[in-house]
């Protein structure tokens, strides 16, 4: 046996180092399809708990819809379970074409090419489309697909400040030389829950000759008036040149991605993008379901509309109570708290209570800016948001913190 | 040699400090141990220090503890006979 006590311990090591790090992360098992209530066993081997979910993607509550499963079910009887073959093999049936059709539909591009998930699709497109003559410049807070998508291109790498633009044009200045140019940015930022300012972006690319490219996964089938994402929040549908999403989050939940864009792009993508040609594609059972929620959506805007009400109702709630939250018009609504212990031992307390959110610290995000994110969901009702705030407000007075600035809260727990 | 880590101070100060940090740094602060640069916004100072001083930095040498400081930095450079 290879696998001696000596290499053993050399993983144990590693991951003592996490440990002693405190960012260890433990899954919490989940007992119930994924909803606005869910039965969680955490940590692992205790008691099952019925707890408010407050900390899924699950933005459109589609993950567990009649409609979406019974679709699904479709999918598995008339086109099978696996397709056993990468996509320019034997891996392509007609319902993946259609899938491909209705979003480039959806988001108003050129085409569309699907790829086993959007962390797929960032890793592969930067380099099937640049080459060592381009540049890509990216926002600092951009998803950590991104960063490694870049990293395996040849392309030169640069970055500016957050949403930054008076940063960006100067970035666009100092590499105008390059043959391609490629700002990029993700749509609604995971970890604050802000907007890019898309059109401004858009404004920049235009007037130095660069591409935009949008990852719009936390943004797709709820941001904008019909749901079409932060290119349609910011008028500027039909601009942006790659597009890449997830059906991962409101768009059914179960997985899969894809880059939307320029035909030319997309036809590159399917000729040399390594995710897409070295790996199955999405099995028949999601496509199908994704094709419902796509008609779902297209036919109606009542679940982000509720959606869009619930979060209103959130960020002023929690405003009014006392908390310092991150400003924005998204269903991710970060509760500052600063200190990671302190978001720890809210997260605690709010589990305890029934309600389930994760707090987040350095170095997911950075120093001195821990906080609990929490998500909303089309799933939830108003009594879902009350108990939620409650619980909230209870934990608040714990640890005296409601109505406290920001530098209140650091004297006293520290940032 | 302090022109040289001045400039590097000035650039990092002005790239990575947001208006609102209250924080100063010096040469010796650490920037990627101390969250004040991630690594993947460090290739901007990378760029910087390229296009700057006319030298091409492998990415065996442009490593998160070489870039650690200002000071850290400087050594760096004097490997490239940035003096």
């Amino acid at each position: 046996m290879a696998f001696q006590d000596n290499i053993r311990d050399i993983f144990k090591k590693e991951l003592n180092g996490i440990r002693d790090d405190g960012i260890f992360k433990a899954e919490r098992i989940i007992c119930a399809p994924q909803s606005s209530e869910i039965e969680v066993e955490f940590p692992a081997g205790s008691g099952k708990k019925n707890v408010i979910n407050m900390c899924a993607n699950n933005y459109l509550g589609l993950s567990s819809h009649p409609d979406v499963i019974k679709a699904a079910h479709q999918g598995l009887d008339h086109r099978g379970y696996g397709m056993s073959s990468v996509r320019f093999i034997c891996g392509t049936q007609d319902i993946h074409k259609e899938l491909e059709g209705k979003l480039t539909k959806f988001l108003g591009t050129e085409d569309t090419i699907l790829f086993p998930s959007c962390m797929d699709a960032n890793a592969g497109v930067f380099e099937a489309i640049l080459s060592d003559e381009d540049i890509m410049i990216a926002d600092r807070l951009v998803h950590a697909s991104i960063v490694d998508g870049m990293r395996l291109c040849k392309a030169q790498r640069d970055t500016y400040k957050h949403s930054n633009m008076v940063h960006l044009e100067e970035k666009l200045k100092l590499h105008q030389k390059a043959r391609l140019k490629v700002i990029i940015t993700d749509g609604s930022f995971s970890m604050d829950g802000d907007l890019a300012k898309l059109d401004k972006i858009v404004e920049l690319a235009e007037k130095y000759g660069a591409m935009v490219f949008l990852d719009d996964s936390h943004a797709s089938g709820f941001i904008g008036k019909t749901g079409r994402g932060t290119q349609e929040y910011c008028d500027v549908v039909g601009k942006i040149d790659i597009i890449t999403t997830t059906l991962g989050k409101a768009l059914g939940g179960a997985s899969g991605g894809c880059v939307s864009g320029r035909k030319e792009i997309v036809e590159l993508c399917r000729q040399k993008a390594r995710p897409y040609l070295f790996s199955n594609t999405i099995p028949p059972v999601v496509v199908s379901g994704a094709i419902k929620v796509l008609d779902i959506i297209s036919k109606t805007t009542e679940r982000r509309d509720k959606l869009e009400k619930n979060t209103i109702f959130w960020r002023k709630s929690l405003t009014e109570a006392g908390f310092i939250i991150k400003d924005g018009e998204t269903p991710i609504v970060p509760v500052m708290l600063f200190n990671a212990k302190l978001s720890q031992d809210i997260a605690k307390d709010l589990y305890d209570d029934g309600i389930y959110a994760v707090g987040f610290f350095f170095p997911v995000v950075p120093k001195g800016q821990a906080r609990i994110r929490t998500q909303l969901s089309a799933a939830h009702d108003i009594f879902h948001l009350e108990k939620a705030l409650d619980a909230f407000v209870k934990a608040g007075k714990k640890y005296d913190i409601l109505g406290k600035s920001k530098k209140e809260i650091i004297e006293r727990y520290g940032d | 040699m302090s022109d040289i880590k001045n400039a590097i101070l000035d650039y990092i100060k002005n790239e990575y400090l947001e208006e609102e940090d209250e924080d100063d740094i010096d040469f010796d602060t650490p920037l990627i141990s101390g969250g004040i640069v991630d690594s993947f916004s460090m290739v901007s100072l990378k760029v910087f220090l390229e296009v700057t001083y006319k030298i091409q930095l492998p990415d065996s040498k442009a490593t998160p503890e070489a870039f650690d400081s200002v000071n850290n930095i400087y050594e760096l450079l004097n490997e490239f006979n940035v003096q």
